[in-house]
């Protein structure tokens, strides 16, 4: 247990709690929406970001959060033209972004910097990114509270909610940059390529065993908060990527509950 | 009192115009029923008076102000087709579906008021749904989800509820029993707009039909005029939709 008295590791710790908390509360509402693949095309389009930053020398932090958010408007107006296909919004975006990342990770002198954003890396966060995310979460978290109604509504019936009121397309809008925002910065712990299994794999977990709304949610958070500590520790033991080790760890627990499915 | 008003409304998609120069006028307490072949835009028509498609020409009023900029949403409520569409593992309770209904009562922080429980249990009980409280939507079936739908409708207490096929991919009873629902929601002053197949609602609960033809055009006739060419299409063994429609107008059809 030394490992944790180390200051990497607390960094590491209080990131993925953060990041435990915030990301199945967006995946909810990507799940119910059948929008699972969001998630896929916001974490590339934060590699490309990535890539683009290391290769010019800006903080890649920032340059992926500003491509993710770019990406997630041209997704958000596509869906938009598309509105009986809008997974096709998705798939663009990911191809998209998969190229430009492919491209200018060529140019990348130091790969290793590179690869720590593919799969995550608990011993990359800055002081300064730690309060970055520290902050940034607290503004997600409030703000998804404070539309939890809305999103639930939306998330059952976009058209009804819009007749009783709900702003769905500024809402839709603003959720789509939060999303874009939590993959960009999760994707520094627990890696661009599983980050979108973090926001899907809880709420899947949660969905076999809650018997309702608000206990999918809370499930959900505890789900995700299990598998990134557990996923910590055994990283840190067995010189383990954390990202792959989190989302395995989620799906084996998704295998043990698959038998006990509520049918209630 | 007139609760909504139409006056010459047209809409046209891109490769097919629908609705002609449509007008009538739904008073408080009418139960009106939308009924035309497919194609000759029932719900497109649904959807211009909510607001959800804009007119070509015309204008479309609800109590008195003009529907594009309706404000008091409390006052209107919407059930779709949603329980022939509906996600079976959504993770929501009977319970937080129906207090979706009361998302105009709620604070400006997202609380609902304290009332809320009693309105929820009060709406249940209404369609008859209360032992269900805490069941998931998905697991119900489609009339029952339909009822819930209903009730969901109901909490803010509107003074109209537009349906648009409520009982698409519903069995019979369930049918049978919605209508009858409908029918007792309207003794008790609410005004109903319903698109529907079902020949048994009209003839024993509505108290309008609106005929939409082909042609775009439309004629409103009360229950009983559509009855007469109902019990006549039974006459000649007719079982088609259409022969449900006066024979005056099937010519236009």
């Amino acid at each position: 247990m030394e490992i944790f008295t180390l200051g990497f590791m607390q960094r590491a710790i209080v990131v993925a709690i953060c990041i435990s908390i915030i990301t199945p509360l967006i995946g909810n509402t990507i799940v119910l929406k059948r929008l699972s693949a969001i998630g896929d095309a916001l974490s590339h389009a934060g590699l490309a970001g990535v890539a683009i930053g290391l290769c010019f020398g800006f903080n890649p932090v920032f340059t992926a959060i500003l491509f993710s958010v770019i990406s997630a408007l041209i997704i958000e107006f596509i869906r938009t033209r598309f509105t009986n296909y809008s997974e096709i919004a998705t798939a663009i975006v990911l191809s998209f972004a998969v190229g430009i990342a492919a491209v200018f990770s060529g140019f990348i002198s130091n790969s290793a910097s590179f690869n720590s954003f593919l799969f995550g890396s608990i011993v990359a966060i800055s002081e300064q990114e730690l309060i970055v995310v520290v902050m940034l979460a607290v503004i997600m978290l409030l703000t998804i509270v404070f539309l939890r109604r809305e999103l639930f509504y939306i998330a059952f019936d976009e058209e009804g909610a819009e007749l009783s009121g709900v702003k769905v397309k500024r809402i839709n809008t603003l959720f789509t940059i939060i999303t874009a925002v939590v993959v960009a910065i999760a994707s520094r712990t627990v890696g661009a390529l599983v980050i979108s299994s973090l926001m899907v794999i809880p709420v899947a977990c949660a969905m076999l065993v809650s018997g309702s709304y608000k206990q999918n949610i809370i499930l959900s958070v505890i789900f995700a908060l299990f598998f990134t500590i557990a996923g910590l520790i055994i990283t840190s033991f067995y010189d383990l990527k954390p990202g792959g080790t989190i989302v395995l760890i989620g799906i084996a627990t998704l295998i043990i509950l698959l038998p006990f499915r509520r049918d209630d | 009192m007139e609760v909504l008003k139409v006056t010459d409304l047209s809409f046209d998609y891109p490769d097919k115009s629908i609705l002609h120069r449509i007008s009538f006028t739904v008073n408080k307490g009418d139960f009106l029923c939308i009924v035309g072949t497919n194609g000759t835009g029932k719900s497109t028509l649904l959807k211009l008076i909510l607001n959800r498609l804009k007119p070509l020409e015309g204008r479309i009023t609800l109590f008195g102000e003009n529907s594009a900029n309706f404000k008091s949403l409390y006052k209107i409520a919407y059930v779709s087709q949603k329980a022939t569409s509906f996600n079976r593992d959504f993770p929501a309770t009977v319970e937080e579906i129906v207090s979706l209904g009361l998302y105009s009562k709620k604070t400006p922080l997202g609380f609902l008021p304290p009332e809320s429980e009693k309105m929820i249990d009060d709406a249940l009980e209404t369609v008859g749904m209360s032992d269900y409280k805490h069941k998931k939507i998905g697991r119900l079936s489609g009339g029952q989800q339909q009822r819930v739908f209903i009730a969901k409708a109901l909490i803010s207490k509107p003074e109209i509820i537009f349906l648009d096929e409520p009982t698409v991919g519903i069995d019979i009873k369930a049918v049978d029993s919605i209508c009858c629902l409908l029918g007792e929601l309207n003794k008790k002053g609410i005004t109903i707009v319903m698109v529907t197949h079902d020949i048994s609602s009209i003839l024993y609960h509505s108290s309008h039909v609106l005929l939409l033809f082909e042609d775009g055009s439309s004629e409103m006739i009360t229950s009983e005029q559509f009855g007469q060419s109902s019990v006549l299409s039974h006459v000649h063994h007719h079982t088609s939709e259409e022969e449900f429609i006066p024979k005056s107008m099937k010519k236009r059809l």
